[in-house]
């Protein structure tokens, strides 16, 4: 099987980890991934003013690349370009109105879109087109004894017409933490946002989310924590170096994207996991563990 | 607190403006508090959500307008999410930063970062942030 994979910015540079290990995983279990052509930011925000179309355009140029490509469908791994895209897709399909001024403005490209690219999550696709219980045939490596909280944040929920599971108590990542035989510890703040892109000038309010956040986890007897989001990762990854030196008594937790734990489960070799990218070392523990 | 209510400001533009660009009809809000009883952020706001409708109500403009509130808030949608009159707060607050952003005046100051700010923090923080609080 062969998919169309839109990859945006930041899984390039800073979350080299998450495209890696998710390339990996998914030629593991023979899914051949092609790298949508020519693709631009997704424009990272979709827009909640009613009359901002032109911030539109971004993420529906790339929907046009997946029709050039010849594809129906195109998956994304980071939360927040699935997020994008597909709220700015179903917009653009109840509003047919706005989708011809789209068009419009990009009338040099030889595709006039209509609202018919499909946008699934690396999750929903392991869930829905793999199912979990033939991946679960694919671990060579079980997580055994491995203790994850899986952390949801917001964009894979909210709002309820683009989430892939319950807004209040998503399962998906837990069950998927199941299956590659991690025991997954439930927690409270699953879903509650870790303050998002004010880690850029009000760092100190990500301090005080990412104390409360792996604090809990901690409490459940978590030793791990996966994301499925670059900016959760740089906050309640990258950001424990302030949350410590406000809160001095604040005990490091490691947090990996979640395919960071499926690439080991399917046997990918470390040098795909990227752990140098990792702030707080997610190492110590796999080595306990048995599992690098 | 002391609040002056009268009609000049109930009818004022700004109500109409703040329910253009949010799509939301603010008089659906029947104060019940749900959205700030869930919100995240409500330690670091001056004005909690729930408030923020009722002003926007009765078109304070000024208080809405100045307030830290709107800077704080990060669309995370918990409050549109349990609201149970349906409303998207979080397009009101946005169509409050929209209203000042329109006029340029910017909340991030892309200029106060230093270099290795703007190397360590990915790009997906950048361009949210910039998107969010710059015109
Ligand atoms: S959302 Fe982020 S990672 Fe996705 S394309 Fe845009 S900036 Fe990049
Ligand atoms: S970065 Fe924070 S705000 Fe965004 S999805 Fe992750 S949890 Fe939510
Ligand atoms: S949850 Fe909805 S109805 Fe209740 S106070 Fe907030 S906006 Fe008003
Ligand atoms: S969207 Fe804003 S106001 Fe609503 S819950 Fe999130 S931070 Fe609070």
């Amino acid at each position: 099987m062969k998919i169309s994979y839109y990859p945006g910015c930041t899984l390039k540079n800073h979350a080299k980890n998450f495209e890696d290990s998710t390339i990996c995983s998914l030629n593991a279990i023979g899914v051949e991934v092609e790298e949508l052509n020519r693709w631009n930011c997704c424009g990272t925000v979709f827009s909640l003013t009613t009359d901002d179309l032109i911030h539109h355009v971004a993420p529906i140029r790339n929907l046009i690349r997946v029709k050039e490509a010849n594809y129906e469908k195109v998956m994304t791994v980071c939360a927040m370009c699935y997020n994008t895209l597909k709220r700015a897709n179903e917009r653009v399909k109840s509003d047919p109105e706005s989708l011809d001024i789209l068009n419009d403005f990009m009338d040099r490209e030889e595709v006039q879109y209509d609202g018919d690219v499909q946008i699934f999550h690396l999750l929903e696709f392991l869930r829905d087109e793999i199912g979990f219980a033939n991946l679960a045939q694919k671990v060579v490596k079980p997580l055994k004894k491995l203790k994850i909280a899986s952390y949801y944040g917001c964009l894979l929920v909210r709002p309820k017409e683009i989430g892939f599971d319950d807004m209040e108590n998503p399962t998906i990542l837990d069950d998927l933490m199941s299956v590659l035989g991690a025991d997954s510890v439930d927690f409270p703040f699953k879903t509650e946002c870790c303050g998002a892109y004010q880690t850029v000038d009000k760092p100190d309010i990500i301090a005080d989310r990412t104390n409360q956040i792996l604090t809990s986890t901690m409490d459940q007897g978590a030793e791990m924590v996966v994301v499925s989001c670059p900016l959760c990762a740089f906050n309640l990854d990258q950001r424990q170096k302030q949350t410590v030196e406000k809160y001095p008594e604040f005990k490091h937790m490691p947090v990996m994207y979640f395919t960071q734990a499926l690439a080991i489960a399917l046997g990918c070799p470390e040098e795909t996991l990227r752990f140098d990218l990792n702030f707080i070392d997610p190492k110590p523990i796999l080595k306990e563990k048995g599992l690098i | 607190m002391r609040i002056n209510l009268s009609r000049k400001k109930i009818r004022d533009s700004f109500v109409d403006k703040v329910q253009e660009l949010s799509g939301q009809n603010l008089l659906a809000c029947y104060q019940c508090g749900k959205c700030s009883a869930g919100c995240p952020a409500v330690m670091d706001m001056d004005i909690l959500p729930n408030q923020i409708i009722r002003f926007a109500q009765l078109g304070f403009k000024d208080e809405l307008l100045a307030s830290k509130a709107i800077w704080i808030c990060a669309s995370c949608l918990t409050c549109n999410a349990r609201c149970p009159k349906g409303i998207n707060i979080a397009e009101v607050i946005e169509a409050l930063r929209q209203i000042l952003l329109r006029n340029r005046e910017d909340h991030l100051k892309v200029e106060n970062l230093s270099d290795k700010e703007k190397e360590d923090i990915p790009p997906i923080a950048l361009i949210c942030s910039m998107r969010k609080f710059t015109s």
